[in-house]
């Protein structure tokens, strides 16, 4: 049977555990159990394959996922090279098979490139304090208004349209729980930006935070500043969003918000189909104890050396329970690992230079198409097409996955679709949409 | 001559610093391919303000630098790879490193979540008979393949009580756990808006029966048991506990952070489970890379069917296709579909198994811990008498006598070469040390390991100073916890 092959002990090896055990057979280890709970058939599964079957079975189903396309899909997901060095270490398996480093001596390594990545992560948003990862940006939202919240001892949160409408979603499932209550403010249809008109009307001494996205979902960047005197004038925080983290190379940092959530996947991280990513949270120094999640500190060894391990373990749930800040239990270690990698790839003068390519290509794709909005764009951004579904199948037959038809969020632009470009997108595919769009 | 402490001989290991104090100004370690397009000015297109100035102390190394200082701190670390990983209640078994090759097959790695559902087909091929054989593994009849990790899935399967009993009349307002639970659960029963009552655990290391009598009434809502549960015990009447739950219209959650000892046993379905998670980076072999990214798929009974978040996979005209039309949903719980590379690594492994090998692994990680238990017992005090599964939890006390507590034992063990079992947890069980071998161990190894135990035993009698010192063989001795939360520092910053 091929799955033997993960399983290491022989025959003889199961009978001297048993005879130690003072067990005549296997089925003892389990007979105990209540017969009503014991499944007296076998699991309805085909036998187990060999390795070379396995890697053959999602070859097949690979194949049936438009490898080799262009794609101009962004979204909250990007098309990024990655950087062969990222899968590299990744694969390493002393990092891939090591557990949440509780044990601080045997997981110097895990630990320390976890203070690198909230280091970077801090310099990228301007931020102080950043954890070591969550579990996406969409999911980052909701733990970013529960912070807010208990900062604030406020119960509101008001959520712009122009955030990840999926984002949102996730938001708004949170709400379900009855304690916080979510409402949702619109945009400006000229520029694409929050309508702060809007918002004034709707803030008051019972909101907790005001969550916008800059870039936000039709790509226009925000006036965080406006925003944020607005929601400090009301005793609320400012929460800002990204999805497009590569923005950071290039755009200045949102260090006016008091909690920055956002996606990572452009650092290194394949689309994967929507997953797994890596969220960041991060915010002010004086809010540190109501981070959620895990957060790695400086310390010294027995030695005197300088060390790191987990630290303010006491917002947790493992210690806490039913007080817990969270009940988020573990990080995405691995993937802030990679992300970590890229970003030392790239380094200071690459991030930058690769921030200026997307932009370029943007600009230049954009260029003579009819933009639906005004306001300034990094690497996506909204034009109007009479029939979204038609450009775009038009596209398919040339090998080109295009935009994304925005009526299926908003009925409201059932004529418009978001573009995007990143490094990766060639000038001739480019020519080819500009064309179709046209 | 260095000496052998078990499977461990010192030896030298590189300083590294931190990448920021590796960088050196105008170092890099990338060259991007020159533009096709001509270069935009972000001072004219976004605006100077928009524009930011260098991103201050983000380090500069060459690539040559890159590698070396991961390689470097990969060496400060232990992972299964190394060797034997008991951490209770976490399953740490063998990750099939197949199972990495087939989540970087280019068509599922670049698939878009966004990309037409033409173009999608392998993919959500893999989600749907992922679920359906999480299924029939979980005698459940539906499966959510959404929730980002464990707690996640905690969280929508508490959630979904919630709008089940709403449309039902009433939320209720109360979840029950007992104390033998992850802290996970009663965190989660806050997130989702409940109160959180614990039940005792009686003398078996059970729940107990009259005070979870005791605690059910009308404004419960439901019972979250992990089963076997944290002491690695067999909830014998799990039967019954759902049948009480279930008569006063409660609902039974189970946490399979222990489903590693039921696969192809028991199914929660048939013994009165209404929604349970499974971490998929447990019992289903995806590496926990540092603490995450996991995956946790949750499975319902039919009446919780219509409450699964949105949107669901289906087959419509014999193609894969979104089901957003959930009116019940309890929505989303994260973006897109869920943790779709980590699925793909599930599946490689319940292929690679079939249905009667994955029986097997189950027996034989029941094989691993009680034979670990039957090597430990005369030196170690088992928390409770009751058989064990997939894991076996002793109690320090015999050590504690000696000043020696299960964080120092646990410390000493990495001297053997070993990872620590889990530590303090349960918080039942007096200084607990909670020990999962796993299936995947050797017996060489699982012997190497309990002949460290009883070497630190004998050390624990003898000098119990080297235990309560320890550990002394790695490159970082005893780390300072307190310390680094008194002022926490947590990023770099130049002096």
């Amino acid at each position: 049977m091929a799955a033997l092959r993960y399983l290491p002990n022989s025959d003889q090896d199961r009978a001297e555990m048993l005879a130690a055990c003072g067990l005549a057979s296997l089925e003892q280890l389990y007979s105990h159990l209540p017969a009503e709970a014991l499944i007296e058939r076998p699991l309805v599964l085909k036998p187990g394959i060999s390795e070379y079957e396995i890697v053959d079975y999602f070859k097949r189903r690979g194949a049936e996922c438009g490898a080799g396309y262009a794609s101009f899909l962004g979204a909250g997901v990007y098309r990024h090279y990655r950087p062969v060095m990222c899968d590299v270490v990744v694969s390493r398996g002393e990092f891939l098979t090591s557990y949440t480093p509780y044990q601080a001596e045997m997981a110097q390594g895990t630990l320390t490139t976890i203070f690198e990545f909230q280091t970077m992560v801090s310099q990228l948003t301007g931020m102080e304090v950043a954890n070591a990862s969550m579990y996406d940006g969409s999911t980052a939202v909701p733990e970013a208004a529960l912070m807010a919240m208990r900062i604030t001892g406020r119960d509101r949160c008001l959520v712009a349209r122009t955030v990840h409408p999926e984002y949102r979603e996730v938001l708004h499932t949170q709400a379900r729980n009855a304690r916080v209550h979510v409402e949702t403010f619109g945009y400006d249809t000229r520029t694409g930006q929050i309508g702060l008109a809007e918002l004034e009307r709707l803030i008051d001494a019972r909101t907790a935070c005001v969550i916008v996205q800059s870039p936000n979902f039709f790509g226009s960047i925000e006036d965080l500043k406006a925003v944020a005197d607005l929601a400090h004038k009301h005793g609320a925080l400012l929460v800002d969003v990204f999805t497009e983290a590569v923005a950071l190379g290039l755009l200045a940092p949102p260090e006016c918000a008091d909690i920055v959530v956002g996606e990572l996947q452009s650092f290194a991280i394949s689309p994967s189909y929507g997953g797994p990513y890596a969220g960041i949270i991060a915010t002010k120094e004086k809010f540190i104890r109501q981070i959620p999640g895990r957060l790695v500190g400086e310390t010294v060894d027995a030695g005197g050396n300088r060390a790191f391990c987990l630290t303010l373990s006491t917002r947790e749930q493992h210690i806490r329970r039913e007080k817990a800040t969270s009940n988020i239990c573990t990080n995405q270690a691995l993937i802030a690992l990679m992300a970590t990698v890229f970003m030392s790839v790239y380094g200071k003068a690459g991030l930058r230079e690769l921030a200026m390519q997307n932009h370029s290509k943007a600009r230049y794709l954009a260029d003579g198409l009819d933009r639906r909005f005004t306001a300034p764009f990094f690497n996506e951004f909204v034009v109007r097409a009479k029939s979204p579904e038609a450009v775009n199948k038009a596209l398919l037959e040339k090998k080109i996955v295009g935009g994304l038809a925005l009526g299926r969020f908003y009925p409201e632009l059932e004529d418009s679709m978001l573009l995007c470009a990143t490094e990766m997108s060639a000038k001739a595919a480019m020519d080819t949409v500009k064309e179709a769009l046209s | 001559m260095a000496a052998t402490t078990g499977k461990t001989r010192p030896n030298i290991t590189q300083n590294e610093k931190l990448l920021f104090e590796l960088s050196t100004p105008g170092k890099r370690g990338y060259q991007l391919p020159p533009m096709d397009v001509p270069e935009a000015d972000p001072a004219e297109t976004l605006g100077a303000g928009n524009v930011r100035d260098e991103i201050r102390d983000f380090p500069e190394v060459s690539e040559v630098e890159v590698i070396r200082h991961f390689t470097r701190l990969s060496t400060w670390n232990y992972g299964i790879d190394l060797g034997l990983f008991p951490l209770g209640s976490c399953t740490m078994k063998y990750n099939p490193r197949v199972n990495e090759t087939v989540a970087r097959t280019e068509g599922l790695a670049w698939a878009h979540p966004y990309q037409p559902e033409s173009l999608s087909q392998g993919a959500m091929e893999i989600v749907a008979t992922l679920e359906c054989m999480l299924g029939e593994i979980f005698g459940m009849d539906a499966v959510t393949l959404q929730p980002a990790a464990g707690a996640h899935g905690e969280f929508t399967g508490i959630m979904m009580v919630r709008e089940y009993l709403a449309s039902k009349g009433n939320p209720r307002k109360k979840v029950l756990a007992p104390d033998s639970a992850h802290g996970t659960n009663p965190a989660t029963a806050i997130i989702a808006g409940y109160e959180v009552a614990n039940i005792r655990s009686n003398e078996r290391g059970m729940i107990d029966l009259e005070s979870l009598a005791a605690a059910i009434d009308e404004d419960v809502a439901a019972l979250m048991v992990t089963n076997p549960n944290t002491v690695g015990v067999f909830e014998q009447d799990i039967a019954k506990i759902c049948g009480m739950l279930h008569g006063k219209g409660a609902q039974v959650y189970m946490d399979g952070a222990n489903m590693n000892a039921l696969v192809g046993i028991a199914r929660p379905g048939d013994f009165g489970i209404d929604v349970m998670h499974s971490n998929l980076h447990k019992t289903f072999s995806t590496p926990h890379g540092g603490g995450g990214p996991g995956a946790g798929a949750v499975g319902v009974r039919s009446h919780l069917e219509p409450f699964l978040p949105a949107p669901r996979v289906k087959l419509a005209d014999g193609r894969w296709t979104w089901d957003y039309a959930r009116p019940q949903s309890i929505g989303r719980v994260r973006a897109f579909y869920g943790n779709f590379g980590v699925l793909v690594r599930a599946l490689a492994y319940i292929l690679a198994h079939g249905g009667e090998g994955l029986k097997k692994a189950t027996v034989d990680a029941l094989l691993t811990a009680n034979y670990v238990r039957a090597r430990l017992e005369k030196r170690f005090k088992i928390a409770y008498d009751a058989p064990s599964m997939h894991e076996c939890v002793f109690s320090d006390t015999l050590q504690e006598a000696r000043g020696v507590r299960t964080g120092d034992v646990a410390k000493r063990l990495i001297d053997y070469g070993f990872h620590p079992y889990t530590v303090s947890f349960p918080l039942i069980v007096h200084g607990s040390m909670m020990i999962e071998p796993t299936e995947t161990e050797p017996k060489q190894e699982l012997d190497a390991f309990c002949d460290a135990m009883l070497a630190i035993a004998d050390e624990i009698e003898s000098n119990p100073e080297i235990v309560l010192n320890a550990p002394h063989n790695t490159r970082t001795p005893r780390v300072d916890e307190v310390r680094a939360a008194r002022k926490p520092k947590v990023r770099w910053q130049r002096e």
